[in-house]
């Protein structure tokens, strides 16, 4: 029980995937809680592709990983930014706005 | 064993901290505690081995990326309270499928077996005697290289996007054109001014000098009481 594996990480990370899809369902309305929810999904990610480099002794896992935060950090700046233009134009970040087409 | 313990402790305060960023109704609170989930996930890195990505995670998640959404999220003034009108009805639907996500990875993740030869299948093993940090170097700036200089090339672009995105353009802005400034010749003339006299053309408009200012009247001090 008090041996940590492979298992153990797993079920966190299955854990923690879940709980960012359950964000992204339950705040419909705010996109920066829904941006943030993503996050977690890419944490959980990280965490099992850490999991599986200690596993196997293999450093590929690691590198995607560090690829992976590369990208998620790149997505939030980028999502943020929409945010940010987006409530200047509409005085609201709800979601249910964004099919509105008129600018 | 202390592995062990401080493993479930940090995999709890993750989980429970990753509840509250889901459910919180402040989007402040929300972000706070998404940091504390990024702390404890590089804490079960840690554990884990991967030392230099548990740091990354700090060094970027809590230094750039949670700070960069504290600043929206206060930067935005929104109404909070409407924002969370629909949790009640979204949150069946949201149970019903987290759910079967959940067991589908444990169906899956349960399943699993390795390959019987998967110490042969390995891409790049961990050096004996190097740290991580290291190992981590000698892999990336050899085998991936190319991956390494495109995840650079996406930042650029993040960062070249992002700011093009939010750049407000101000009508009234003054700006230099310098294309305007170089064709302008015939307004230009070159002066000649025989030596001593200087040039005193009328159109040049000087500053006024500035006005002399009135000196206060002297009190008089003769209807006063002494």
């Amino acid at each position: 029980m008090l041996t940590i594996g492979l298992a153990h990480y797993l079920t966190v990370g299955a854990i923690l995937f879940v709980l960012g899809v359950l964000g992204i369902f339950l705040n419909r309305k705010n996109v920066i809680v829904i941006l943030m929810s993503v996050e977690l999904i890419l944490l959980a990610v990280n965490l099992n592709f850490v999991a599986f480099s200690a596993r196997l002794d293999d450093l590929t896992g690691q590198v995607f990983a560090m690829f992976i935060l590369t990208v998620a950090a790149a997505e939030a700046a980028i999502g943020l930014a929409i945010v940010v233009i987006y409530f200047r134009n509409r005085g609201s970040i709800e979601v249910d706005d964004v099919s509105a087409l008129k600018g | 064993m202390i592995a062990g313990l401080a493993f479930y402790l940090f995999a709890f305060i993750l989980i429970a901290s990753a509840v509250m960023v889901v459910t919180s109704r402040n989007p402040v609170y929300s972000v706070l505690y998404l940091i504390l989930a990024f702390f404890n996930a590089a804490a079960l890195f840690l554990i884990a081995g991967a030392e230099f990505l548990a740091m990354i995670l700090v060094i970027v998640y809590v230094g750039a990326v949670a700070v960069l959404f504290l600043f929206v999220v206060m930067m935005l003034d929104i109404g909070f309270a409407q924002m969370r009108e629909g949790f009640q009805r979204y949150l069946p639907v949201g149970a019903v499928i987290g759910g079967i996500l959940f067991l589908e990875l444990l169906l899956v993740l349960g399943a699993w077996r390795f390959a019987a030869d998967v110490g042969d299948l390995r891409l790049s093993p961990t050096p004996a005697g190097v740290s991580n940090t290291e190992a981590l170097g000698r892999v990336i700036y050899t085998d991936y290289i190319y991956l390494f200089q495109a995840s650079g090339l996406i930042l650029l672009v993040a960062m070249i996007g992002a700011i093009v995105l939010t750049l407000r353009d101000k009508p009234q802005a003054k700006r230099q054109n310098i294309a305007e400034q170089i064709a302008r010749s015939s307004e230009v003339v070159m002066a000649q001014p025989a030596i001593g006299a200087g040039i005193n053309r009328a159109e040049i408009l000087r500053p006024l000098p500035p006005p002399v200012a009135e000196k206060p009247k002297p009190v008089a001090h003769d209807g006063g009481h002494h």
